[in-house]
């Protein structure tokens, strides 16, 4: 009733080709950056800040280019935690190495370094598929896990293995409190959101979704394979090698490889599992769950009264998480973001059931 | 010289050890079409209750026979992998026949982090122990050709016949019996068994339950060697490669793939590894079995995949 | 309606969080420990002995002058970015003391944060050597030693058993350390001391969690070292020691720092690992006043963290006196800020930076052969330098060296170069006398 098409009428192809045609859903989008940019940063505690929003933010730029790998590409990959690690110690190595580097600059840098990476190791997905593929990824994984700690030049020649970053800041304005770096990180993930959208909705993105959902009968077709799958490649380990620096950056300020290990690449994957594959509202929501999950079941025993012990809490944190991944598959393959889709869809009928 | 032959043995030790487990993803592989991922943390639940219950049941039964308590925790811990077969086979597999392969990958990651976890909360994290008896101390052999002999793990080399052993079994078990012929005929396609009447539930858990042996003698081996701690998942983690380069279907694959993934991992890291600072085992069997997959697709003695269109 | 759902958690966790628990007269300390994970087994009995002397001092004293002692354990996992969450969640509590990460790599991270927030960081025998340097390290504070005077110590037991530091000379010492800050750190001591006394040291890193050695140790056997120094944590120790009699290296020869010494890392290895040498900070036992206050006051009412035969070992000890020192300086900064009153987090820095615990008074504490006086300054933040050598012969660990003291003539000046290279780098300088005061 209140979702609606009735009444909006696209008067040029432009208007006919928006992200969002329907008007309820502008405002709604409208409303929801006001929100996010104005009023969070606002009223937002610094807990909350740090630890679950900043994290949320970064994590979900860095599924967002998994998904683009995973989801519209269909090319599967467990090694991308070591491409955040390459676009973070790149971002650190230009921003420790060259005095007044500007910020964004050692970011971009980064995520250059991650594409060049990214593509070297999908080289191979031009001849391995499927789980070969997935197990040929790992060694990416591994490799740059190695080279982070054992490379000094990759460190900066650290002794002890960890770097840290200090007095960050844009164009002069400080990137320091909790709301500062809250808001450059959302700032960030907003334009490459945008940028992804629009890309999957373009030419390249059909090519990849062609290339994920039958590549012989793509090849056929005219469809380039090498061009899609490394541009795939290229693309998402751009996005995610940004992230990588963010996540150094602005969440951790002193990290060592251990915080883009296997565990991180895992995490990915279930984050675009969960939240839904081939889908850029996905990436939010897997990244949302996956964050504010372990947080909540910590905290469970602390607000319920019930004495639950460190350890004890968690293991039931692995376990609530196996199984909810298995649950999910097996209710909803297609995530939260299928959830999400047919619930808008039923929204647009109601009050009719049809 | 002597030291290469050391290392040579030591690394061909290893990749028996890691075809052990290795096996355990193939097998699955080969009769229900699911890549395993939760091999590791079977190989840990395993061996962890196998550790576990040798201590507890002298304390609960009350005698003090070192051999009966491993005898009986064997027993206990086998029974205890086919519990955990069938309730995988009854609460995961059952809903998810013929879903894509990542779809089942990312169920088995799922069920690899509920192990972990329900293994530690039962059993505990600290480091048990495992005694089978099995003899820690080395051996020197060939003294007279080189001096001070070449050192060899008699460990390794017991763990070495044991899985040459169970390989054996496991080929006859496949090529020879009915049970074997139903397996593969599930692993090619499942609906395609299913309709000729093979029992694919009660398929599905045969198959993860003699994974479940298989991880537990792994598990036991490794335990052995090097205590039993939440850790021994990770070592799960260097099968891939194994499995990769021998071909996901074949069990001498995981053999021979093991042999080599081993062999050149040691080397590697002893004689290429100081020129790059160090610890190149952990990508090098990975890089390895990568380059061989460019050659090879589907691995040594995997079956060639057809790609229907 | 995604975002919505996850917000309305969130507001509620913020609820939660701030509100509820602000009761007067009561000193908080967050418990920053790991019970899961591949360095569990030593963790454990360290975060038990801390937690097991808080509620002791509750129930035999009723806190401090008055004021109860609280504590919330945060599960970390020996990871650095679960460590600093844990570290943001409790730093805002009422009554917040001081954080004490138990993990070198956390240490590195919260480094940088506890200027800012004001909370001091206790790192007993591990975290920054450089560290020990109070006029730059305002608020860092690693008691009792660190892992340049460990690796000190171990080079001058190592120099009496061959019958002389010049004996060394030619000989051949090697490191096998866990591949991470923890491990990395006495590489520069040990770098120093082989070219005063001409040993060459071979450094073989293992990477972590340290459960696949078997080519570190044929590295070992290809170098065939004369001593070899153990650097590592959790299942990297009884690996380590595995790993040593299946190559067939001598445990005799092996010498390891006082984290790699204690019961969990030998005890399923047994009599393979007999002979091996390690460092001890204290001593262990049940025998002491302390840990008979505790097996009384906590266990014997049921209320012990771990199992009861946990109590007295040597992690668990250690636990017990690093929660002291925490305690003592919340003691002393009541002594000059008001008793009876709830401690701020800068008062507890003063009471940690003034702490005089002579034997008299660790007697009075019922540590008396537990440990060694222990006086902090503010140049000074280390306060003890001492440590003992003890083997496993199978069964137990006993002594077999007198207290060794590490050499400040080569460590001090090591320490201020280090510390003056982090004031440069982090844009910051040493403490004036006056602030010395405060």
């Amino acid at each position: 009733m209140l979702y609606r098409e009735n009444g909006q009428f696209k008067a040029s192809y432009r208007a006919d080709q928006q992200i969002f045609p329907i008007l309820q859903d502008r405002v709604a989008i409208g409303l929801l950056l006001v929100l996010v940019f104005v009023v969070i940063p606002l009223v937002a505690s610094p807990y909350l800040l740090t630890a679950i929003l900043i994290p949320f933010v970064i994590l979900s730029l860095a599924a967002l280019g998994l998904n683009i790998l995973v989801g519209y590409c269909g090319q599967i990959s467990l090694g991308h935690g070591a491409f955040m690690a390459v676009g973070a110690y790149a971002a650190y190595n230009c921003h420790a190495r060259i005095e007044g580097m500007p910020l964004i600059a050692s970011l971009l840098i980064g995520g250059l370094a991650s594409t060049v990476v990214g593509v070297l190791f999908g080289i191979p997905s031009l001849r391995i598929k499927g789980l070969y593929l997935a197990v040929a990824t790992l060694a990416a994984q591994f490799f740059v896990d190695w080279a982070c700690l054992r490379l000094p030049w990759v460190t900066n020649g650290s002794s002890s293995g960890s770097v840290s970053v200090a007095g960050l800041n844009v164009l002069g304005l400080p990137v320091e409190s909790p709301a500062q770096r809250y808001l450059f990180a959302l700032l960030v993930l907003a334009l490459f959101a945008l940028l992804a959208k629009n890309l999957v909705r373009g030419a390249i993105g059909r090519e990849w979704m062609a290339i994920r959902d039958m590549d012989v009968a793509a090849a056929v077709i005219g469809i380039r394979p090498v061009y899609a799958k490394l541009t795939a490649f290229a693309v998402s380990s751009f996005i995610v090698g940004v992230a990588g620096g963010l996540w150094g950056f602005v969440h951790l300020g002193s990290w060592e490889p251990a915080a883009f290990n296997i565990d991180r690449s895992f995490q990915l994957l279930f984050m675009i599992i969960i939240g839904g594959l081939g889908s850029i509202m996905g990436s939010f929501f897997g990244a949302a769950f996956i964050v504010v999950l372990p947080i909540v079941l910590d905290g469970l025993p602390y607000w319920c009264g019930i004495p639950i012990d460190t350890a004890t809490a968690a293991h039931l944190t692995f376990m609530i998480f196996g199984a909810l991944i298995v649950f999910f598959l097996i209710v909803e393959p297609h995530g939260i973001a299928r959830l999400w889709s047919t619930a808008k869809e039923k929204l647009r009928l109601w009050p009719f059931p049809h | 010289m002597a030291f290469f032959l050391e290392t040579l043995f030591g690394g061909l030790m290893v990749g028996m050890l890691y075809s052990l487990i290795a096996l355990g993803f193939v097998l699955i592989y080969k009769a229900s079409g699911v890549f395993n991922f939760a091999q590791g943390a079977m190989v840990l639940f395993a061996a962890m209750a196998m550790a576990r219950f040798s201590e507890w049941i002298p304390k609960w039964l009350g005698f003090d026979n070192k051999v009966l308590a491993n005898v009986l925790a064997f027993g206990v811990a086998l029974l205890a992998m086919v519990c955990v077969a069938w309730v995988i086979e009854r609460l995961v597999l059952r809903y998810l026949v013929n879903q894509e392969h990542i779809t089942l990958l990312m169920a088995t990651l799922g069920i690899t982090y509920f192990l972990e976890g329900f293994g530690q909360t039962l059993f505990g994290s600290a480091i048990y122990k495992i005694d089978v008896g099995l003899p820690k101390d080395p051996v020197f052999i060939l003294e007279n050709t080189f001096a001070g002999g070449v050192l060899i793990n008699k460990e390794d080399l017991y763990a070495a016949a044991i899985a040459a052993v169970l390989v054996a079994l496991l080929a006859l078990f496949f090529q020879k019996t009915a049970t074997g012929r139903a397996l593969r005929a599930v692993a090619d396609d499942h609906q395609a068994a299913q309709s000729i009447g093979i029992p694919l539930g009660r398929i599905w858990i045969i198959v993860w339950s003699v994974a479940g042996f298989v991880a537990l003698v792994a598990g036991v081996i490794w335990g052995s060697k090097l205590g039993v701690q939440f850790t021994l998942s990770l070592v799960a983690l260097k099968a891939l490669p194994v499995v990769i380069l021998g071909g996901l279907t074949s069990v001498p694959g995981a053999i021979i793939g093991g042999l080599i993934i081993g062999v050149g991992e040691k080397l590697s890291e002893i004689y290429i590894g100081p020129l790059f600072g160090g610890g190149i085992e952990i990508w090098f069997a990975y890089v390895l079995a990568l380059l061989f997959l460019l050659v090879r697709p589907q691995g040594l003695f995997g079956e060639k995949i057809i790609d229907r269109v | 309606m995604s975002h919505l759902k996850s917000l309305t958690l969130a507001a509620a966790l913020l609820a939660a969080a701030t509100g509820a628990f602000a009761q007067a007269k009561e000193q908080f300390f967050p418990l920053l420990a790991y019970r899961t994970g591949a360095y569990a087994p030593n963790g454990t009995p360290w975060a038990n002995g801390k937690q097991d002397y808080l509620k002791m001092i509750n129930a035999r004293d009723g806190g401090v002058n008055g004021v109860k002692l609280t504590f919330e354990e945060c599960e970390t996992g020996y990871a650095t970015d679960k460590g600093v969450e844990c570290y943001e969640r409790l730093k805002n509590r009422p009554g917040v003391t001081l954080f004490e990460p138990q993990a070198t790599g956390i240490t590195f991270a919260l480094t940088d944060k506890v200027p800012t927030d004001k909370i001091p960081l206790l790192t007993v025998g591990y975290g920054l050597a450089a560290s020990q340097d109070g006029n730059v390290f305002k608020w860092n504070f690693p008691l009792m030693g660190s892992y340049w005077t460990a690796a000190d110590m171990l080079i001058q037991q190592i120099g009496k058993k061959e019958g002389g530091l010049d004996k060394l000379k030619g000989k051949k010492i090697a490191l096998v350390y866990h591949d991470s800050p923890f491990g990395k750190e006495p590489i520069p001591l040990l770098e120093e001391r082989a070219k005063m006394h001409g040993f060459e040291l071979s450094k073989i890193p293992v990477t972590a969690p340290g459960v696949e050695q078997k080519s570190a140790w044929l590295q070992v056997r290809q170098a065939r070292p004369d001593y070899v120094l153990l650097w590592g944590w959790g299942i990297m120790n009884s690996t380590a020691l595995k790993e040593a009699q299946a190559t067939g290296y001598p445990r005799e020869k092996m010498y390891g720092v006082w984290w790699a010494g204690a019961e969990p890392d030998v005890k399923d290895v047994g009599e393979g690992a007999k002979g091996y040498n390690a460092l001890n900070l204290n001593n262990s036992g049940t025998s002491s006043k302390v840990i008979q206050d505790i097996l009384k006051l906590v266990h014997d009412k049921s209320q012990g963290t771990g199992p009861r035969d946990e109590v007295g070992t040597v992690l668990y000890t250690r636990g017990v006196i690093i929660q002291m020192l925490g305690v003592e300086a919340v003691r002393r900064a009541q002594e000059r800020f008001g008793k009876g009153k709830v401690m701020t987090g800068e008062q507890v820095r003063w009471g940690l930076e003034n702490l005089a615990l002579d034997q008299k008074k660790l007697d009075s504490l019922g540590f008396t052969g537990v440990m060694r006086p222990i006086s902090t300054s503010c140049q000074d933040h280390m306060g003890s330098t001492w440590a003992r050598v003890h083997t496993w012969d199978g069964s137990k660990w006993s002594f077999t060296s007198d207290w060794l003291q590490a050499d400040e003539q080569i460590i001090k000046p090591m320490v201020k170069t280090a510390a003056d290279k982090y004031a440069g780098e982090k844009k910051l300088t040493r403490r004036t006398p006056e602030d010395c005061q405060s």
